[in-house]
């Protein structure tokens, strides 16, 4: 059971360079575990301490947002398609809670 | 950092001075006014490697948030799709600051995934007078660079504030317990 999974440049580290490697599993956690076990490593980056996907990585299912198809429990199948991106998030509100932080402490 | 010999400083393998064209800076810019309060936030994608930035793409924010942007994750994943059909990759990462100056937030630097990219920041707090910064954002270190403009035909009214000509200053944004 093959499932081909597109790896970001940020991660290609773990992969020794390859844009897409594949994997297999019955659910993204099957299949993020068995990435780990060839590419050590890789699940840190797509999962917290505390398992639950990482809020800042989008994953795809054949183009479909992890997110919205059971995150970490959604079904796979041989053939499907897999796509990791890191999110592009950001903005000033830290920012101004940093400052708001450093007034206070003087 | 360094000078090369062509005078361009690099942080490591890393160009510090962002090229871009006027024209290119103006759609950012109308981008970021247009979408005032909110954030604002895209990307300009140009060829691998070539550290151009060609080809403007305003994403939405999906937070649709004064304070916070994310880019929307289907869309993200098409313009991803696109570049890779493309040959190209995200050269220049943009957002907008609507209330504080161009100086990348902390999460900024903690949501700073592509190292390659020049994290271009646009500040519209003063309605009157446009800032733009561009940083190189790399493992938890932000380095300011200079922003070039590429093209003769800058209009002088569209921006008013760049980092012009200054030399690039490191600020070492490490996080510390206890801050």
């Amino acid at each position: 059971m093959a499932i081909e999974v597109r790896i970001p440049t940020i991660l290609r580290t773990y992969t020794g360079g390859a844009k897409a490697v594949e994997g297999s599993g019955d659910t993204l956690a099957d299949l993020i575990n068995d990435l780990d076990a060839k590419h050590p490593g890789v699940r840190g980056r797509l999962i917290t301490p505390e398992g639950a996907l990482h809020r800042f990585v989008n994953i795809y299912v054949n183009d479909e947002d992890v997110r919205f198809v059971g995150g970490l429990d959604a079904k796979l199948n041989d053939g499907d398609n897999v796509t990791i991106l890191p999110a592009v998030a950001g903005g000033a509100f830290a920012f101004a809670a940093v400052a708001a932080m450093r007034g206070h402490k003087g | 950092m360094a000078l090369t010999a062509t005078g361009v400083p690099r942080l490591g393998t890393l160009a510090v001075v962002l090229s871009i064209s006027a024209s290119v800076l103006d759609a950012i810019v109308a981008h970021a006014r247009r979408d005032h309060p909110d954030e604002a936030c895209g990307i300009v994608a140009g060829p691998l490697g070539s550290d151009r930035p060609d080809r403007h793409v305003a994403m939405e924010n999906a937070e649709r948030s004064t304070t916070f942007y994310r880019f929307d994750s289907a869309e993200q994943l098409k313009v991803w799709r696109d570049m890779d059909d493309r040959d190209e990759e995200p050269v220049v990462i943009y957002h907008s600051h609507t209330a504080t100056e161009a100086y990348p937030s902390r999460t900024d630097i903690a949501l700073a995934p592509y190292p390659q990219a020049h994290y271009l920041l646009v500040s519209t707090r003063d309605p009157d007078v446009t800032e733009i910064r561009s940083y190189r954002i790399a493992d938890g270190a932000v380095t300011e660079e200079a922003v070039q403009v590429v093209e003769a035909s800058v209009d002088p009214h569209a921006v008013q504030s760049y980092m012009f000509g200054q030399s690039p200053t490191t600020v070492d944004y490490e996080c510390r317990a206890g801050n």
